[in-house]
C-alpha cells in the first residue's frame, strides 16, 4: 500500500510538472499582459515590468518562478498590490470548502437515498420522482437553482439569508444550489447501479439462501452498486470544494470561485498558475483517495496487498 | 417401491411470465414427485423450463413477472405455493439448498466467501455464532476444501473455478437440507473439475442421505448421477422414468433424438452426429399438440392438435407420445436408429 501511494506521488509530481511548464508558457501567448492598460506610461510600465522580473528572458523567469515554487511560494499577484497568491490562497478557500463539504454531504446522502429507493421501488411513483428530480438536477444550471432558492426562501417565504456567508442559515442555500447537480447525477448512476446488481447471478444466491429482502439490499445490493459512484466523486469532490465561480458570486461568498475567472480576465499571470497548481494537485489527491476507497469497497481491485 | 416416501411433489404445475411481448408459458403441466434420498434428473436442451421448474421449487422466479397458473408443490406435505414469508424463509434456509449453474457470478464478490456460507444461518435463534462458525469449517472440509480456515477469510475471485462450486455446494449443504436442487452445477467447469464435483455430488447423498433435483442438459450427467429422469421440452414433461428405461427403453421420439445428437466413445470419427431439426416452440404461443410435434420424424396428424396423454409403460416409466396409443403405427425407435446409421 505505502509503495503504491508514493508510486502515485511521484506521478503526481510529474503530472503537476507538466501542467505547470505548460501553464507557464501558455499564459505568455495570450495577447497583452497584466499592465497593458492604456492610462500607464510607459516608465510606470517599465518599473512594473522590473518589479515583477517580466523583463527579463522568459527562460530565467520560468527558472526563478520554480525556485519559489518548491520554496511553497506562488509569487506576488500582479492585479492586487501587496498581495500574494498564497494569501488569497488561504484567504479564500476555506470559505470554497465549507461550502464545498456542505454541498458534498448533502448531495451524496441524498443522492444515494433517492436512487436506493428509486430502484427499490422501480416503475412505482416514488421511482418516478427520483427520476424527474434527477433529470431536472442534471439539466437546470447552477445560477438558475441558485436564483430559484433565493427568490423562493429568501424573497417570498423570507426563512432564510438571501446571501453572505455569516452563519449556519447561510450556508443552506448556496450549498443546496451547489449540490444539487452533484446529487442528481449521483442518484441517477446508484439507481441504474442498483437495478444491474439486482439482476446479478448473487443476489438469487443469496434469495435461495433465505435472506430477508432488507437483507439482500443493504449486505450484498448496495455494496457492489455503489463502485460507479465513488468513480465519479473524486473529480466532483475536487471541482465542487475549490469554489464554483457561479454560485459563489451568486450568493456574495468570499471564496475562490471569483479568482479563477478574474485572474484569467486580468492576465494575473502568477493567479492562474497558483490556481491552476493548487486545484490540480488538489483533483490528483481526490483521485489517489478514490484510488484507495475503491479498495475498501471491492476486494478484487485491493491494490498493493500480497 | 415401498421403502421410499415422497419428500417433494409437484402436481400439474404452470408458471408463466408477463412480458411486454406477451405471457411467456415457460412451465405447462409439469408433475413428478422425488423421494427421499434418491437423485432426480432433469434434462432438456436450453429454454424448456426445466430451471424455471426448479426455481418455482424455492419460488425465486422474479414475482411478478412470473406467477403461477395452476398446480401445487408439495413439500413434506406442504404446499409451497401458500407459504407465509417467514414459512419460506425457513424453507429456503433450511429446507432446500440450491446450487447454481455459474459459480463465478453467483457469489458475491465483495463478501468472504466464509461468512457468505455462515450467511445461511442469518435469523437461526438456535444457533451460537462460534457453532455455525464450526459448521461452516466442517462443511467446507466435507466438500472437499483443504485449508478451510483460510479459505474462510477469503474473496471468491481468490478462488479457482471448481472450488467457488465447492463454496456453493458447501453453501447449500450447511444448513443441512433435506434436498438439494443443482441447477446445471457444472455447465460453466472443464471435464476434470466436472468429474470431481459429480463425484463429490454422490458421496455427499451416500454421507448425508440428501435427496437431490439434478438439472442438466447432459445425458452423460444424467447416467453417472441419477436414479430417475424427467425429460422436458417446450415447458412439459415428455417421458420420464428409471435411468436404465430412458436409456435402454426410451419411448419418446425427442429422448430419442436426444440420445442421437451425442457422441459416445464409440463412435466412429466419421460417424455424423444427427442434431434435431428446427428450434423449438415459441413459447409465447406454444402449440396446443404436442410441443414436439413440428421437428419428430414420426409425428402424425393427431400430434399437431391433440396433446398426448401419459401412458405408463412400467412401474416408473411414462411417456407422453401419440405412438403409445393403441391405433398409432408400431414404431421400433431403436431398431430405427440402428438401421439409420447403418445407411449413413
Amino acid at each position: 500500500m505505502a509503495k503504491y501511494i508514493l508510486k502515485r506521488a511521484l506521478a503526481a509530481i510529474v503530472t503537476l510538472f507538466v501542467l505547470i511548464t505548460v501553464v507557464f508558457f501558455l499564459v505568455r501567448l495570450i495577447p497583452g499582459d497584466p499592465f497593458n492598460d492604456p492610462k500607464l506610461t510607459d516608465t510606470v510600465r517599465e518599473n512594473l515590468y522590473e518589479y515583477y522580473g517580466f523583463d527579463k528572458p522568459l527562460v530565467v523567469q520560468y527558472g526563478i518562478y520554480m525556485n519559489n515554487l518548491l520554496h511553497g511560494d506562488l509569487g506576488p499577484s500582479t492585479r492586487y498590490m501587496n498581495r500574494t497568491v498564497n494569501d488569497m490562497i488561504f484567504e479564500s478557500f476555506p470559505y470554497s470548502a465549507d461550502l464545498g463539504i456542505r454541498a458534498l454531504v448533502f448531495a451524496v446522502s441524498f443522492g444515494l437515498v433517492l436512487g436506493i429507493l428509486a430502484a427499490l421501488n422501480r416503475g412505482k411513483k416514488l421511482d418516478v420522482v427520483c427520476v424527474l428530480v434527477a433529470i431536472l438536477g442534471t439539466s437546470i444550471p447552477d445560477f438558475i437553482m441558485g436564483a430559484i432558492l433565493q427568490y423562493v426562501f429568501g424573497v417570498k417565504w423570507g426563512l432564510l439569508p438571501v446571501a453572505q456567508y455569516k452563519g449556519i442559515e447561510y450556508t443552506i442555500l448556496p450549498a443546496a444550489a451547489l449540490g444539487f447537480y452533484t446529487l442528481a447525477s449521483v442518484s441517477k448512476l446508484m439507481r441504474s447501479s442498483m437495478l444491474e446488481v439486482v439482476s446479478q447471478d448473487y443476489i438469487k444466491t443469496a434469495k435461495a439462501k433465505g435472506l430477508s429482502q432488507g437483507r439482500i439490499t443493504f449486505r450484498h445490493q448496495i455494496r457492489n452498486a455503489i463502485m460507479p459512484v465513488i468513480t465519479v466523486l473524486g473529480p466532483t469532490v475536487a471541482s465542487v470544494l475549490t469554489g464554483t465561480f457561479v454560485v459563489e458570486s451568486i450568493f456574495a461568498i468570499p471564496g475562490m470561485g471569483k479568482y479563477y475567472v478574474d485572474s484569467v480576465n486580468n492576465s494575473d499571470y502568477s493567479m492562474i498558475l497558483g490556481m491552476t497548481i493548487f486545484y490540480g494537485a488538489f483533483l490528483i489527491l481526490c483521485n489517489l483517495i478514490v484510488d484507495i476507497a475503491y479498495g475498501l469497497v471491492d476486494p478484487r481491485i485491493r491494490i498493493g496487498k500480497k | 417401491m415401498a421403502e421410499y416416501e415422497n419428500l417433494l411433489e409437484i402436481k400439474n404445475l404452470s408458471f408463466s411470465f408477463k412480458t411486454y411481448g406477451g405471457t411467456v408459458k415457460a412451465v405447462r403441466d409439469v408433475s413428478f414427485d422425488l423421494r427421499k434420498g434418491e437423485i432426480l434428473g432433469i434434462v432438456g436442451e436450453s429454454g424448456c423450463g426445466k430451471s424455471v421448474t426448479a426455481q418455482c421449487i424455492m419460488r425465486l422466479n422474479p414475482e411478478p413477472p412470473g406467477f403461477f397458473e395452476s398446480g401445487e408443490i408439495l413439500y413434506k406435505g406442504q404446499n409451497v405455493l401458500q407459504m407465509s414469508k417467514p414459512e419460506l424463509k425457513q424453507l429456503r434456509s433450511k429446507e432446500i439448498g440450491f446450487i447454481f449453474q455459474d459459480p463465478m457470478t453467483s457469489l458475491n464478490p465483495t463478501m468472504r466467501v466464509g461468512k457468505q456460507i455462515e450467511e445461511v444461518f442469518t435469523g437461526h435463534k438456535d444457533i451460537s455464532k462460534v457453532e455455525i462458525h464450526e459448521k461452516a469449517l466442517n462443511i467446507m472440509k466435507l466438500v472437499g476444501i483443504s485449508d478451510a480456515e483460510k479459505r474462510f477469510r477469503q474473496y471468491p475471485h481468490e478462488l479457482s473455478g471448481g472450488m467457488k462450486q465447492r463454496i456453493m455446494i458447501a453453501m447449500a449443504l450447511v444448513s443441512e437440507p433435506s434436498m438439494i436442487i443443482c441447477d446445471e452445477p457444472t455447465t460453466s467447469l472443464d471435464v476434470t473439475i466436472e468429474a470431481q464435483i459429480l463425484d463429490l455430488l454422490l458421496e455427499l447423498r451416500e454421507k448425508l442421505g440428501t435427496s437431490i433435483i439434478m438439472i442438466t442438459h447432459d445425458l452423460g450427467v444424467i447416467a453417472k448421477l441419477c436414479d430417475r429422469v424427467v425429460v422436458m421440452y417446450g415447458g412439459k414433461v415428455m417421458e420420464h422414468g428409471t435411468v436404465d428405461e430412458i436409456f435402454y427403453d426410451t419411448a419418446h421420439p425427442y429422448t430419442n433424438a436426444l440420445m442421437n445428437s451425442i457422441a459416445g466413445l464409440d463412435t466412429d470419427k466419421n460417424t455424423v452426429l444427427k442434431p434435431i431439426p428446427g428450434t423449438p416452440p415459441d413459447l409465447f404461443a406454444p402449440p396446443h399438440g404436442c410441443p414436439f410435434a413440428a421437428r419428430c420424424d414420426y409425428a402424425m396428424k393427431v400430434c399437431q392438435t391433440y396433446p398426448p396423454e401419459f401412458t405408463d409403460l412400467s412401474q416408473e416409466h411414462s411417456t407422453a407420445c401419440w405412438l403409445q396409443h393403441e391405433w398409432a403405427p408400431k414404431v421400433d425407435l431403436h431398431m430405427h436408429n440402428r438401421q439409420r446409421k447403418e445407411t449413413v
